[in-house]
């Protein structure tokens, strides 16, 4: 591209950044194909995000969604499809596209040796923060992340949750438009966990595009204005969190035990009469159970009800359990 | 966690937001290898002491055992006293340990445990300028410390010409041919236990074979063939050379341009090996 092309917003230093339109996607991927050797981790996925959308994809171990990940930062490429972020394509612009995103990591590769204001520095270099502003953004940062009076503090002297606190800000360092996270709360505890839901809460307040992976169901319900579900390398369904739990599982989920007659009979007998279950434990759940008819109600023992959640959407639609 | 209002308002001009300095698809960069060289300086601000410890007691140390030790005992060698001979091979030696040990150690740990560079290219930075900013960080300190040797030379009793004040600038040469060196040899390896055959069967004759701490020409002729591609010999020369004069244009221009062809040599395979890591 040359500082001639229209939409280019040319600095003083002969460095150009496309302008950002609205109409473009955030994300753009189509037949996205990725193998390593015999297997094939992402196979023809489809998937675009406007601006402004915090999009969840959610799928278990497996399923594809580190692997597009990296190749959404071209830390992975795709051996077909075409992927296009801001309007960049990648991987051939991508080093430019990455000057727009910030991306939090799965895994915590902070510099624990340094304190929490130095690795922000540090990363405010390679995202070229300009001089004038990398005091602001590094306090900004750490505003955030309330960690302005840890500035000093060691990152191994940190807790798992100010870290990964820090782990996030570092990427937002350089303002990006858009923000990538993989499995952001990864091995934390719920507490913590809930702790950090609180900036993505903010990003999205913001308008900031933010594409989070995660296993965590309960995660991806309560963050994400649309969620993607992902199993073997492709999106099989996408919604809002609600729309989904409505077209699949209904309003009520009924548990039920087995009697004498055994779980897989109990099992039988619902799917006789058209409907989903699943197995929870020793139970079997049945989703739309608001719809059980009578006849079939009055041979079944008293259920636990509770209400359809989006757990039970992505086990019925890929056969796979979630954390 | 919150972002405030005025958080709020400064996000949403994006425009404002953005850093005016943005990468350049397929272009290498200055602004992005010296990212890397920033990030390596703020790491030395808390390493330097032992950095600066293992600079200044090595080649002491050398110096103390060989220059006394063996300097009683030979006197003169390939017409220098043993320790103007000892203390310009050490300057070249400690030149390659400082640049080219790290290279493959920190840049092994780095790529394969800590993530490290995982972080870096999810930032507007390519392998390329990766590899360059840790080989150029390398370079640069080997160019500080690479003159301790010398220093400590100075006290045993070395008298350097003029030309001694070229060291830095060689030091840099060799320091950037050998990190370089180092992050592809880092990139090759599979394991920590891979280290054991380049540090034995690598590091040692390089640095044995190269006119540190004996002259070429006692070694059979085979050997002293082999030794002239050893980019550590052609340091040792210049230095050697720069601090006592007596090198001529020819050979100088030979010195130069074989640490110059291995840079580039080193920079390319560094770079596609990296990439071959780095990038799946």
């Amino acid at each position: 591209m040359t500082s001639s092309d229209p939409g280019l917003h040319v600095s003083d230093r002969a460095t150009a950044t496309p302008s950002a339109s609205p109409d473009v996607p955030a994300l753009h991927l189509r037949g996205v194909v990725k193998r390593f050797g015999s297997l094939t981790a992402v196979d023809g996925l489809d998937l675009e995000v406007p601006q402004g959308v915090v999009l969840g994809l959610l799928g278990p171990n497996g399923a594809g969604k580190s692997t597009t990940m990296k190749m959404l930062t071209a830390q992975s490429l795709a051996d077909e499809g075409e992927i296009r972020i801001l309007g960049h394509e990648i991987p051939a612009e991508s080093k430019w596209a990455r000057a727009r995103m910030g991306v939090v990591p799965q895994h915590d590769n902070l510099d624990e040796e340094l304190t929490v204001e130095q690795n922000l520095r540090m990363f405010s270099f390679l995202y070229r923060v300009p001089r004038a502003r990398r005091r602001e953004a590094i306090a900004r940062a750490m505003r955030i992340a309330q960690l302005e009076d840890r500035g000093d503090t060691v990152v191994e002297d940190l807790s798992g949750g100010m870290r990964r606190r820090l782990l996030i800000v570092r990427a937002l360092l350089h303002r990006p438009e858009l923000v990538l996270m993989d499995e952001p709360t990864v091995g934390l505890d719920p507490q913590v966990r809930q702790d950090l839901w609180g900036v993505i809460d903010a990003l999205r307040q913001e308008g900031a595009t933010v594409l989070m992976s995660t296993h965590y169901i309960e995660e991806a319900e309560r963050l994400s204005d649309e969620v993607a579900l992902m199993a073997a390398g492709r999106i099989i369904e996408r919604g809002t969190p609600a729309d989904l739990v409505a077209k699949y599982a209904g309003t009520t989920v009924e548990e039920y035990t087995p009697d004498e007659h055994g779980i897989d009979a109990l099992e039988n007998l619902i799917r006789d009469h058209g409907f989903t279950t699943r197995r929870t434990g020793t139970a079997v759940s049945v989703l739309r159970a608001e719809e059980l008819p009578p006849s079939l109600r009055d041979r079944l023992t008293v259920p636990l009800r509770r209400a359809s959640n989006l757990e039970d959407v992505f086990v019925t639609l890929t056969g796979e359990s979630v954390d | 966690m919150s972002i405030d209002h005025t958080d709020a308002r400064r996000l949403r001009d994006r425009e404002d937001a953005r850093p005016e300095n943005h990468a350049r698809p397929g272009r290498f960069e200055m602004d992005a290898v010296m990212g890397i060289v920033a990030r390596e300086w703020i790491l030395y601000g808390r390493s330097w002491r032992a950095t600066t410890f293992a600079a200044v007691v090595e080649p002491t140390l050398y110096l103390l055992c060989f220059g006394f030790g063996m300097g009683a005992l030979i006197g003169t060698l390939a017409g220098f006293s043993y320790i103007d001979f000892l203390g310009t091979g050490i300057v070249a030696v400690s030149v390659m340990f400082q640049s080219m040990m790290p290279a493959v150690i920190n840049t092994f740990i780095k790529r394969r445990f800590l993530h490290t560079y995982e972080g870096i290219l999810a930032t507007p930075i390519d392998v390329r300028e990766l590899v360059t900013g840790e080989a150029l960080w390398l370079a640069m300190r080997s160019g500080v410390y690479g003159c301790v040797p010398l220093l400590v030379a100075m006290g045993f009793g070395l008298r350097p010409g003029l030309g001694g004040l070229l060291v830095p600038f060689i030091a840099f040469l060799a320091g950037f041919a050998f990190a370089l060196f180092g992050i592809w040899i880092s990139a090759v390896i599979t394991s920590v236990r891979s280290m054991d055959y380049v540090f034995s069967g690598l590091f040692t004759p390089l640095f044995l074979v190269a006119g540190t701490f004996f002259p070429l020409t006692e070694l059979p002729g085979w050997v002293q063939g082999v030794a002239v591609i050893n980019p550590l010999y052609h340091a040792v020369e210049l230095i050697r050379g720069s601090v006592f004069g007596g090198l001529d244009a020819g050979a100088l221009l030979l010195h130069i341009g074989v640490l110059v062809a291995f840079i580039v040599l080193m920079w390319f395979l560094a770079g596609f090996q990296m990439r071959r890591r780095m990038v799946g």
